[in-house]
């Protein structure tokens, strides 16, 4: 089976860094601050290399949307063992609009262009926590669709996913080509080796633009305000069960 | 609510500090490579290494299976040539990867760069047959190394050192003991350094030994204040037979041998030095601003702002010292020796400062053993004694700066 997997990376800010608000409130402080590969991209990019070892996928093409800095994202999806890389290229202007609307177009594009089989992407970004980049993708290209994959197996030009959903697990199964995005569980990411991040610098990173792929960029939501979540409060001890339950009443809760 | 999941499955405990990145970044100024090696050790250290760092110390573990994965990824023989297994990477990869490994543990930290140095000085003094016969095993850590030169004897007069050995034919019978050696006991190979000809350094070999020779004994596991992940023992020899084509280099040249391998070794223990330093300001940033005493978290104090300035202003220049040392290696300058004591002088000396102001910052909190900075410290103590004392350093760098 000649299948070759698209999997998207996004380059995020690092889990564990914290978070500050703008001054401008109008996003995050991201100058100088940690980023690193969005953790369930890294599970999506694990899983298409498990493919390919397994044999069931022969190109495994890691892709990037956004602009000319930092390309540390595609050289450790290069280093775990992809075959090569796409970064497109955004000016850097337009990168504050790059939502779901718009890298769905694009990934949907290189889907075509690359003739691949399957786009493997991570459920959510951590920072914008979306959730919508894989559903939009496969609506233009229009695929089926198998989100919040916990478990993906491949036969016969079907892939049968395991998706945690609100209710527990629900098995459904794809025809190819197809969209999967990669949920917590589907995986445990590998560590790139010392050798293998060498060899990822002799691995093929090609740059396109938004014109090679035939994509405009729409802004489709403005930023209207970002701010800190409120301030915890501090509780009120009661005395007795009995006021418990009638404070609890009285602020509307039961 | 994410980013606490996450946290669960990635087995990397809620920490009393979050990764934080200041002006002090140990990211600055490096290759996406070097950033990547940065990224993939920093992560092992995370995962592999910090959730057991105070276990290892306590119960005084030798943690093989991890150092073994350690190797798995390259980090076995960093700067050892590919041919037999090494990862074929400079001075200033293995300065970042052990900087970056010590925030997991100083201690395994610090044995795993020792294993690194025996392994180079095999691969660069040794011959193809030797190599061929241990360095694939060096490099996985299928079997670890240890480096002997000081003896109960000769500490920073190394070149007195009495050990000797004499040959026989096709062999050498060696006896002697080695003091204070790292690893021993857990070690299969010992780089023995002993008197073959005159007194004095020109007299001097560099012999591997395996530790299934006969003659080859050990003493007791020395109690130690840090560097408990790895044991210390006495190395006895007496009348151990080994071949003579376990030599490295010719006969005479085992001190500078030994002392070549301490140029890197100097650097990479400085390394960790450097990298406990940073966890330490990292740690004492985050809980200075947490912390409350009359009225404000004691980061609104000019004090704690000030010491914490100096400490990063230190850690900094330690910092570059080191990776300046590294690169001087690496490009063969000539005054490598004299930058190598430099670095190692200064980061050994001032990161423990560091890391001791970072801990009265703590408080009481600091002296106690839920808290890693005691550790740090801990470990950190002997990096000023240790591959040189400090006084010796002086002594190498007086040399040169004097030289008439």
């Amino acid at each position: 089976m000649s299948m070759k997997i698209l999997v998207g990376c996004k380059r995020v800010i690092d889990y564990a860094v914290k978070i500050r608000v703008r001054p401008d409130k109008m996003g995050v402080v991201t100058e100088g601050v940690k980023h690193s590969m969005n953790p369930f991209d890294e599970i999506a990019v694990e899983e298409a290399i498990r493919m390919k070892e397994a044999k069931k996928a022969s190109e495994v093409i890691a892709v990037r949307c956004y602009s000319t800095i930092q390309q540390e994202t595609l050289r450790t999806a290069l280093a775990m063992g992809a075959d090569r890389a796409i970064h497109v290229e955004v000016p850097a202007k337009d990168c504050e609009n790059l939502g779901p609307a718009q890298v769905s177009k694009v990934l949907a594009a290189l889907a075509r262009r690359e003739g691949a089989s399957l786009v493997l992407l991570g459920k959510q970004a951590i920072d914008d926590d979306s959730n919508a980049t894989a559903q939009m993708t496969a609506a233009h290209l229009d695929w089926p669709q198998a989100t919040y994959a916990s478990k993906v197996s491949s036969c016969d030009g079907k892939l049968t996913v395991t998706r945690e959903v609100d209710g527990g697990l629900e098995t459904v199964e794809v025809s190819l080509p197809a969209v999967v995005s990669a949920d917590l569980r589907l995986n445990e990411p590998r560590y790139a080796t010392l050798p293998n991040i060498m060899k990822a610098k002799k691995k093929k990173l090609d740059k396109l633009s938004l014109g090679d792929v035939g994509v405009e960029l729409r802004q489709h939501l403005a930023v209207v305000a970002v701010s800190d979540p409120p301030t915890r409060q501090a509780g009120v001890t009661v005395d007795s069960v009995d006021s418990l339950i009638e404070a609890l009443r009285h602020a509307g809760r039961i | 609510k994410l980013w606490f999941h996450f946290s669960l499955y990635k087995k990397v405990k809620t920490n009393f500090h979050e990764r934080s990145y200041f002006c002090v970044s140990a990211s600055a100024g490096l290759t996406d490579e070097q950033l990547a090696t940065q990224e993939l050790a920093t992560r092992f250290a995370h995962n592999e290494m910090l959730p057991h760092m105070a276990q290892w110390d306590q119960k005084e573990e030798f943690p093989l299976s991890t150092l073994r994965a350690a190797a798995q990824l390259g980090f076995g023989a960093i700067y050892c040539k590919e041919d037999y297994g090494g990862s074929g990477l400079t001075r200033l990869d293995a300065s970042i990867i052990f900087e970056a490994l010590s925030l997991g543990c100083v201690s395994t930290t610090a044995y795993l760069s020792i294993h690194n140095m025996c392994a180079w000085m095999l691969d660069t003094y040794g011959s193809e047959e030797l190599k061929a016969r241990y360095l694939p095993d060096l490099a996985t850590m299928e079997k670890c190394a240890s480096y002997c030169l000081t003896e109960p004897g000769s500490g920073s007069d190394a070149a007195s050192l009495s050990t000797t050995a004499v040959k026989n034919g096709d062999y050498y019978s060696i006896t002697g003991s080695k003091a204070f050696i790292s690893g021993a006991g857990e070690s299969e190979v010992y780089l023995i350094m002993c008197r073959t000809g005159q007194p004095g350094p020109k007299g001097i070999s560099c012999i591997l030994v395996p530790k299934e020779t006969p003659g080859v004994t050990f003493g007791a596991k020395e109690r130690k204040v840090g560097w408990n992940s790895q044991p210390t023992r006495i190395v006895h020899l007496e009348s151990a037979v080994v071949p003579v084509a376990n030599r490295l280099g010719e006969e005479g040249e085992g001190f500078s041998i030994a002392m070549s391998g301490l140029n890197g070794g100097r650097i990479n223990i400085a390394s960790c030095s450097v990298g406990a330093a940073q966890a330490s300001l990292d740690a004492v940033i985050e809980y200075t601003k947490t912390r409350k005493q009359f009225g404000s978290p004691i980061a609104a104090f000019q004090h704690t702002q000030f010491e914490i300035a100096e400490m990063a202003a230190e850690l900094l220049a330690s910092r570059l010292l080191v990776r300046n040392a590294a690169v001087a290696l690496d490009t063969k300058h000539p005054d490598t020796v004299v930058l190598c004591a430099a670095a190692k002088l200064y980061a050994t000396r001032n990161c423990l400062q560091v890391i001791d102001r970072a801990l009265q910052l703590h408080g009481g909190y600091g002296y106690l053993k839920d808290y890693p900075v005691q550790q740090y410290l801990r470990d950190c103590r002997v990096h000023t004694i240790l591959e040189g004392t400090n006084e010796v350093m002086r002594v190498i760098m007086a040399r040169h700066l004097m030289a008439s």
